[in-house]
């Protein structure tokens, strides 16, 4: 097997007193769609924001294509092509969507306008409401707003966070389109409570609990395997 | 009528001042969240060092350079030494800028002596024009015209420029401008050093206006920055230069038809704008530590 874009080898994160993550592992490989599956407070979105260097682990190593990336800034990490939609969509509430992704553009190359055309086009209620301040558009366009900005630049790795939360069925079908056509251009990791939108999407999946990576396979495993979904994700 | 004229122009160029100093702590205190008590000496370490710049090379432009060098430098050592162990902690904030800020007050009369010192007004900038009974003195003319430039520049580059949406993005959401590949950091120290060097330029006009600095300035010039910022909203530059000419003219007006309320002014319009407008006349939400 290649060597992952993303590795994250016994990582343990502290928020606080609390010990989230324990001796977490897993394997990302280039060009897949990996789902962190798992309970509320398993460790999901932790993950996410340990990779990311927001909550860095205290011990262990996340690394991306073979660098150590443990003890690395966040904005750093940023720059070495890892996208990230935040659970909360992380929107600049007062600025419009053009500043929005005006703000995430990190180069004004002409590689990066595509980028935006494209996602323009993807997503075009963000050009119709590209004046609007992003805290008065919906929960959907803030999540399609939260994603495109995210992929403005050229990304190896896009961490989405639970894109279907709070979103009605409609939207979420509208955001699982967009993130197949995405996932044609990028490696995604994907952190999902809604197993009709991680069915549709994932190649591999990695059942978190309680801070463990306790399963990994690949999706088909998991649809046969009603124990398994029964015991960590609480369907069946 | 000319005499309200007079006054007029008295109390704008006296707001002018006022937005000077309260424009770089509107940045720092509005935009950045850090309670910065150490901003009036960073005033009167603008004054001196304008005054000992205009009188050593005998240029004016090239003391109010002194003073932007000075404090851009003074602003860098706050930020590094004293307030970056503190963000997030306001209580800390407080307590450790206003000791630097006795700090500053105690070196400047070790570096330039305790003496008031006699700060002159360029000669270009003395006299006044006449026109028909209104007087217009030079100076406050100039000082009118740079709060004016100075507020066009600070709103335009908040507001259109790529580091002023950064700034301003940065102060909603710390963690999500990082994770955008921004060094958010190194962007405050920036906001830090500018806001310190305008509080220095605010000094360094200041002095020839006054015609005498003293050490102790910065205490009283810093209380009165904080209360335009709160009046004003925090983190808006609007804001600040309306509040600023607003607490200018009501000083200027009250001292001369009832000098007995001239002192007590800022804080009654600062009580009326807490209690009808607790958020001040403008603001900017999101000002956290998120």
């Amino acid at each position: 097997m290649t060597q992952p874009l993303l590795r994250v080898e016994k990582a343990n994160t502290y928020i606080e007193q609390f010990h989230i993550l324990q001796n977490i592992n897993f394997e990302v490989q280039k060009g897949e769609l990996t789902l962190l599956l798992g309970r509320n407070g398993a460790g999901k979105t932790t993950t996410l924001r340990t990779i990311m260097g927001l909550n860095p682990a205290t011990s262990g190593h996340v690394f991306i294509k073979g660098e150590d990336i443990t003890s690395t800034p966040t904005y750093k990490i940023a720059k070495k092509g890892i996208g990230y939609v935040p659970e909360d969509q992380g929107i600049f509430y007062e600025l419009t969507v053009g500043e929005n992704m005006r703000v995430a553009m990190m180069h004004e190359d002409d590689a990066t306008k595509e980028r935006l055309e494209w996602s323009l086009e993807l997503f075009p209620d963000l050009k119709k409401f590209w004046k609007k301040p992003g805290g008065q558009l919906s929960g959907g366009q803030k999540q399609m707003l939260s994603i495109a900005r995210a992929f403005v630049n050229e990304t190896d790795l896009l961490l989405i966070d639970e894109p279907s939360k709070g979103l009605a069925p409609v939207v979420v079908e509208k955001v699982i389109e967009a993130v197949e056509k995405i996932k044609d251009h990028t490696t995604v990791v994907l952190v999902e409570q809604n197993f009709y939108m991680a069915n549709r999407l994932g190649d591999r999946f990695y059942i978190l609990d309680d801070g463990l990576s306790v399963h990994d396979g690949y999706m088909k495993e998991l649809n046969e395997n009603e124990e398994l979904k029964r015991k960590y994700l609480g369907i069946g | 009528m000319e005499l309200f004229i007079n006054l007029a122009i008295n109390g704008i160029a006296m707001g002018m001042l006022i937005f000077l100093i309260a424009s770089g702590l509107t940045l720092i205190f509005g935009l950045m969240s850090v309670l910065n008590f150490a901003h009036g000496g960073l005033f009167a370490w603008g004054a001196y060092s304008g005054v000992f710049f205009y009188v050593l090379l005998d240029n004016f432009w090239l003391g109010l350079l002194g003073a932007i060098v000075t404090g851009l430098l003074l602003g860098w050592l706050t930020e590094l030494l004293i307030v970056r162990p503190v963000y997030g902690n306001h209580i800390r904030q407080i307590l450790i800028t206003l000791g630097f800020m006795l700090v500053l007050t105690e070196m400047l009369k070790v570096v330039f002596g305790p003496n008031i010192i006699n700060a002159p007004t360029p000669e270009m900038f003395q006299g006044s024009w006449m026109i028909g009974d209104i007087t217009i003195i030079k100076y406050r003319a100039f000082i009118i015209a740079v709060g004016l430039i100075l507020f066009i520049v600070m709103y335009s580059v908040l507001k259109y420029s790529k580091i002023g949406l950064i700034v301003r993005a940065g102060v909603m959401n710390k963690d999500m401008i990082q994770a955008l590949g921004v060094n958010i950091k190194l962007v405050f120290v920036l906001v830090f050093m500018v806001g310190s060097a305008l509080a220095a330029l605010g000094g360094a006009l200041f002095a020839p206006s006054s015609g005498a600095i003293y050490a102790e300035m910065g205490l009283e010039f810093g209380i009165f920055a904080f209360i335009v910022v709160i009046i004003g909203g925090m983190g808006s530059i609007p804001g600040s230069l309306l509040a600023a000419l607003l607490v200018g003219l009501a000083n200027t007006f009250t001292a001369y038809y009832m000098p007995i309320l001239s002192m007590v002014v800022t804080m009654i319009i600062m009580l009326i704008v807490l209690i009808f407008r607790p958020q001040g006349l403008f603001n900017i939400s999101g000002v956290s530590n998120k």
